[in-house]
């Protein structure tokens, strides 16, 4: 029996689904696939587990949401709009000449903590931002979002060090583990395989979950930190595009623009899953 | 001049004072506390110093994120390594940011010496001028070093300073005035100005007083800061001497001497003009003060090479 706060984040992932898809083919760019893999953790962790919103943003003692795997920013933007952060209108500009809505996030957009886009940046600043949590001994709790690809990049590796060392538990890294990147397969690019004994050696307090699953990922945040004195690490297995059944598991939708047809086929393929809820929450 | 201590001392000293008040002050280091005169910090401050390891990418990285928390950051490691590794992070999550960390590059320039080019930065000047939202000091002696480790607390911009390890003599008045961008003025010559910046400094008031001894009035402008560049200091001093010699411990691309250049010409101002610098060769091998004087950065070198420009300019003239 789901929680009424499962049903109604189901329904709002439906709908992040759809502004995603629409504003990337508005824009006639953005990163499609990623964007709908991790659209269903950002509305967890902006609609149930962060102590964030417009009106504490600039409290001290918000939690903060770092989004390193950057290109992803469709997903960020909507749930943003979505939590009050500025109107849903602005997102038609994205990508646009002089428009704050460009393709990473930065700080020029309300609700957005750092500048990302380069990959392996985010966990560094999340682990300072968790650092000065610590000596001021304040609750906040860091949340970044990581690409497995993204993995790849050493300075995550340092950074996990560190996060151990200062037994940062107020640090919840995730990691979008959809296994693809832009060349292919994870597995084929370099191999990242036994992330779990992996980031379980480095320090952390590991999880795995179904990151596309709203119920596994409300369970999972419920129970933070998951040990003393250890960093957290989510490791949310998803599934990259997904949601629409011929953009799941695809490598070109990376960054690939819906044509009409493929927009008309995926709004449709929404409805129908929005139907399954038999609500007439969130509509078009 | 009177004989002083290493920049990198005053630095380390000035630091531990004020963060003996001041809680929210941070130092990071990258195995660098050693290096950085920090040992008596760590003693006596140890909640306020975080070692990171030999890891310039996340020492950055976790800076910014101190930074953005409200602390006071002073993000210490070798020039070298810290805006070559660093520098992505530099770019993104300090500049690009605007998460306010004191990026301080120790033993820079050639400061080791003999330990060779991986251990020189002579590159550093030129990649951050080049990145927009940092300012960039390097301060010449222990009043310059001292002023602009105060400032920089309260500094509200991503900040990178610069310093090298040697002893450097005293060369401003005691009540000589520091600002972020403004140059000080060490003495006036209507013959020919050195504009010059850190460790060189020194150098170049030794050239102006063997040139005094020659005849010859050599002006010398500490311009310890390269961004935002003191541009009415520079346009004053070129309208008022017949000959610009920039010094720096610095390659002689992108760095204070094609800067000035590129600031003359755009305001019309054509004079006799040389960049003195470290030569886009294979850096000679041997200690800071062998490679200066392989180079023509000694108060002989510099004054021979204002000689022969002012030389050059009598020649055109006849």
């Amino acid at each position: 029996m789901l929680q009424p706060i499962s049903k109604e984040l189901e329904l709002k992932s439906i709908q992040y689904r759809r502004k995603v898809l629409t504003i990337i083919k508005q824009a006639n760019s953005g990163h499609t696939g990623g964007s709908l893999s991790a659209v269903d953790i950002l509305n967890v962790l902006y609609n149930h587990t962060m102590n964030v919103s417009p009106e504490n943003f600039r409290d001290a003692n918000r939690d903060r949401f770092i989004q390193s795997k950057g290109h992803s920013v469709e997903a960020l933007y909507v749930v943003l709009a979505d939590k009050g952060f500025y109107p849903e209108a602005a997102l038609d500009t994205l990508n646009q000449y002089r428009s704050h809505f460009i393709g990473h996030p930065t700080r020029k957009v309300n609700g957005v903590e750092q500048n990302t886009g380069a990959l392996g940046h985010g966990l560094p600043i999340a682990v300072g931002t968790a650092l000065a949590g610590k000596k001021d001994g304040r609750s906040y709790r860091v949340f970044t979002l990581l690409g497995d690809g993204e993995l790849e990049e050493g300075s995550n590796w340092e950074a996990s060090m560190s996060a151990a060392h200062y037994g940062l538990d107020n640090l919840v890294v995730i990691v979008d583990y959809n296994g693809l990147q832009i060349t292919g397969p994870v597995e084929t690019v370099t191999g990242i395989t036994n992330l779990r004994e992996k980031f379980t050696a480095f320090g952390y307090a590991v999880r795995e979950v179904n990151g596309n699953s709203i119920p596994e990922l409300i369970a999972v945040f419920d129970t933070l930190p998951f040990a003393a004195g250890k960093p957290n690490l989510v490791l949310a297995h998803t599934t990259k595009g997904k949601g629409i059944s011929f953009i799941e598991n695809q490598v070109d939708w990376h960054h690939h623009v819906p044509t009409d047809a493929e927009f008309a086929t995926a709004m449709a393929e929404l409805d129908t899953a929005q139907a399954v809820w038999g609500a007439s929450n969130g509509t078009r | 001049m009177e004989p002083g201590k290493a920049n990198l001392e005053i630095f380390a000293a000035t630091l531990l004072n004020l963060a003996q008040a001041n809680r929210d002050i941070l130092v990071v280091t990258s195995d660098s506390r050693g290096s950085g005169k920090l040992t008596p910090f760590a003693k006596a401050l140890p909640e306020q110093i975080v070692e990171i390891g030999i890891a310039e990418q996340n020492l950055v990285g976790v800076s910014a994120g101190l930074a953005s928390a409200g602390k006071k950051v002073f993000a210490v490691s070798p020039a070298c390594f810290l805006t070559a590794r660093g520098l992505e992070q530099i770019k993104n999550d300090v500049a690009y940011s605007d998460n306010p960390v004191k990026v301080i590059g120790i033993s820079a320039g050639v400061s080791y010496g003999a330990l060779g080019t991986t251990h020189h930065s002579l590159h550093d000047l030129a990649v951050l001028q080049a990145i927009n939202n940092i300012d960039i000091v390097v301060p010449a002696d222990n009043f310059e070093t001292r002023m602009v480790i105060e400032t920089a607390v309260s500094h509200p911009r991503p900040l990178y300073i610069r310093f090298g390890k040697a002893a450097m003599p005293h060369l401003h008045a005691s009540d000589a005035h520091f600002e972020i961008g403004k140059a000080l003025i060490l003495a006036e010559g209507a013959d020919v100005t050195f504009i010059a910046i850190g460790e060189t400094v020194a150098r170049a008031m030794q050239a102006s007083r063997l040139l005094a001894g020659r005849g010859i009035a050599a002006g010398v402008m500490s311009m310890h800061t390269l961004k935002p560049l003191d541009e009415t200091a520079v346009l004053h001093a070129a309208r008022h001497s017949q000959a610009i010699i920039t010094v720096e411990e610095h390659s002689v691309y992108g760095g204070l001497g094609s800067t000035i250049a590129a600031l003359l010409m755009q305001n019309r101002l054509s004079l006799p003009f040389k960049i003195v610098g470290i030569p886009d060769e294979y850096t000679v091998t041997g200690s800071q003060n062998e490679i200066f004087a392989h180079y023509g950065i000694t108060g002989e070198g510099l004054a021979d090479t204002a000689q022969q420009l002012l030389a050059a300019l009598v020649k055109v003239r006849l």
